[in-house]
């Protein structure tokens, strides 16, 4: 496997009124990857963000960007990673234009007037180049925060909650750029609390919880692993127990033998396939069913069942 | 020591242009303010005054006066330079740039230094239409406008990384250095004060400022020009150090 793009190691942070937000994090992020990091609020994602690119000074733990320790090295690190913070922290009284030249030349870049047009074209924010930015909407300086932190065309990506508060059409509009930037290789580590986002977007999930890191995976090992079909039978006649034709079937009986229920699968198609078998084995043996509801289990069923392991173990 | 010129200025654009989006109250006001004195000090007073060392009472307040409005506007301009970036959160990005405390230093203070001449200029254009002076050495009048306006920018920094609120943001300004200020020789001379006033008066550090740029613009002073510069250096280096400690330490900017 390629040398990881970051990598982090026994990372820990309590503030200074003892709130310990993160617990040795190891964490290492493959290059060209989407990466995302899923919790609730209050996890410890943005502490995460903010120890990698500066804001936060660690506890204790080492971070490796690039091969740069970013304790030494953090001049060279920092040069290619860019940030999209959570708060749309703007200059009010900038234009879009300036406030993007400025990030470029802050991040110590040469001035390129062609790279940031197409940065602003690619971001719709063209047309509003010399517009103050107190003027624009939420959307629109979201998107200038995105521009800024690409001015210096960063090769690791940080996006802290890229759609908090953006609506349904201009989520689906961020997901398309967040895309994009990876067909041009761009690394990109983004948080959310949305499990839509994580499922639509990402290569891999990390689930972060009080602090720690729960799991990492390849989203569809995930799914794979923890990922279930349910269906439910409403049977015409109550049966009074699981008949032997069924017996290799993962079922039980419910609602005083009216309901037959089937979990199972890996959340690929394997629960549906078995379904179909199912109901076949049940024309069969004679038993006949007045309604079939298959479900999948979704990202969301994982992340809650694992919270609520943790809540219970805790 | 690594040093990256683009990034600072960057930020020394940066904060020109803040200046620049403000030109209207940053020119205004030291031009009314000065003006107003000069009308009251200078030509409704000062006609009735002595000359000090030989120099005309209207000339002779010139460079307190100069100090009055470098001191104060260069202390809150560079306060508000890092406070509002703290308070907005938009310092996220000088903090996740690869910039050190070199490339921020340097884009802010010669952005302070650079606006410190502008405002001397202003006022010493507006110093002209009501009284007679001439700058006997303007290339160290220049150069010590400069230095002050670098310390004070630094000082400035300083303030705007310790305060939490509007109000100790605007209250080291207003409370010590107007004061300070009027109280250092801007108006008369310290060596004409009676003892011990005379003693008591150079316990105030902005009374060497006042005499130092003095002696750049009439060759008289109340102190050594050497003491003044000396001072001042010393000033801007404590700053520095102050700055320098910051920015390691994280305080105020880094959680």
């Amino acid at each position: 496997m390629l040398e990881p793009i970051l990598s982090i190691r026994g990372l820990t942070k309590t503030y200074r009124g003892g709130t310990r937000a993160l617990a040795s994090v190891d964490l290492d992020i493959r290059a060209g990857e989407i990466f995302a990091l899923l919790g609730p609020n209050g996890a410890g994602k943005t502490t995460l963000i903010g120890a990698v690119c500066g804001l936060v000074r660690p506890s204790s733990g080492t971070i490796t960007a690039f091969g740069h320790d970013l304790g030494r090295d953090w001049r060279r690190a920092r040069a290619r990673i860019g940030l999209v913070p959570q708060e749309l922290a703007t200059d009010m009284f900038e234009t879009v234009w300036r406030a993007v030249s400025y990030s470029r030349g802050l991040f110590g870049k040469p001035g390129d007037p062609a790279l940031i047009e197409s940065i602003l074209r690619s971001l719709s924010l063209w047309d509003k180049k010399d517009t103050q930015i107190r003027a624009l909407s939420g959307g629109m300086k979201r998107r200038v925060l995105i521009a800024k932190a690409l001015a210096h065309e960063p090769e690791l990506l940080f996006l802290d909650e890229p759609t908090a508060g953006v609506d349904v059409e201009l989520r689906k509009g961020m997901w398309e750029q967040i895309a994009a930037l990876k067909e041009r290789g761009v690394t990109i580590i983004l948080t959310t609390h949305y499990i839509e986002e994580a499922e639509e977007m990402a290569d891999r999930v990390g689930i972060i919880q009080g602090g720690r890191i729960l799991m990492v995976d390849e989203k569809r090992a995930m799914m794979e692993r923890l990922g279930t079909t349910e269906a439910v039978i409403d049977l015409a006649a109550p049966l009074a127990a699981v008949p032997e034709a069924l017996g290799r079937f993962a079922v039980e009986l419910a609602e005083g033998g009216m309901r037959l229920i089937y979990r199972g699968g890996n959340g690929e198609g394997k629960g549906r396939a078995e379904v179909a078998e199912l109901a076949q084995a049940l024309t069969r043996a004679g038993i006949g069913f007045t309604s079939l509801d298959i479900h999948d289990s979704s990202l969301e069923d994982i992340f809650v069942g694992l919270l609520g392991h943790q809540g219970e173990a805790a | 020591m690594h040093f990256s010129l683009r990034s600072a200025y960057a930020i020394y654009r940066r904060e020109m242009a803040r200046a620049f989006r403000t030109a209207f109250q940053s020119i205004l006001s030291p031009v009314l303010t000065t003006s107003l004195y000069f009308v009251v000090f200078g030509s409704v007073i000062g006609s009735r005054m002595e000359p000090v060392g030989g120099v005309p009472y209207g000339a002779f307040i010139i460079p307190g006066l100069l100090m009055l409005t470098l001191l104060g506007e260069t202390t809150s301009n560079a306060s508000f330079g890092i406070y509002m970036p703290r308070f907005t959160g938009t310092i996220y990005e000088l903090l996740s740039a690869p910039v050190g405390v070199a490339e921020t230093l340097a884009g802010f203070v010669g952005a302070a230094a650079t606006k410190g001449l502008i405002l001397a200029a202003i006022i010493l254009a507006t110093a002209r239409f009501f009284v007679e002076y001439e700058i006997a050495h303007p290339l160290l009048a220049a150069f010590y406008i400069m230095l002050v306006a670098a310390s004070f920018a630094l000082f400035g920094f300083i303030l705007g990384v310790w305060a939490d609120s509007f109000e100790k943001l605007g209250i080291i300004p207003m409370l010590i250095l107007t004061p300070l200020t009027f109280l250092g020789g801007t108006f008369y001379s310290i060596r004409e004060l009676p003892a011990p006033w005379d003693a008591v008066a150079l316990a105030n550090p902005i009374a060497f400022l006042v005499s130092g740029l003095r002696y750049s613009f009439y060759g008289v002073s109340d102190v050594p020009i050497a003491l003044s510069l000396g001072l001042t250096g010393g000033f801007l280096t404590v700053c520095v150090v102050v700055i320098a400690v910051i920015f390691r330490t994280g305080w105020r900017l880094r959680e």
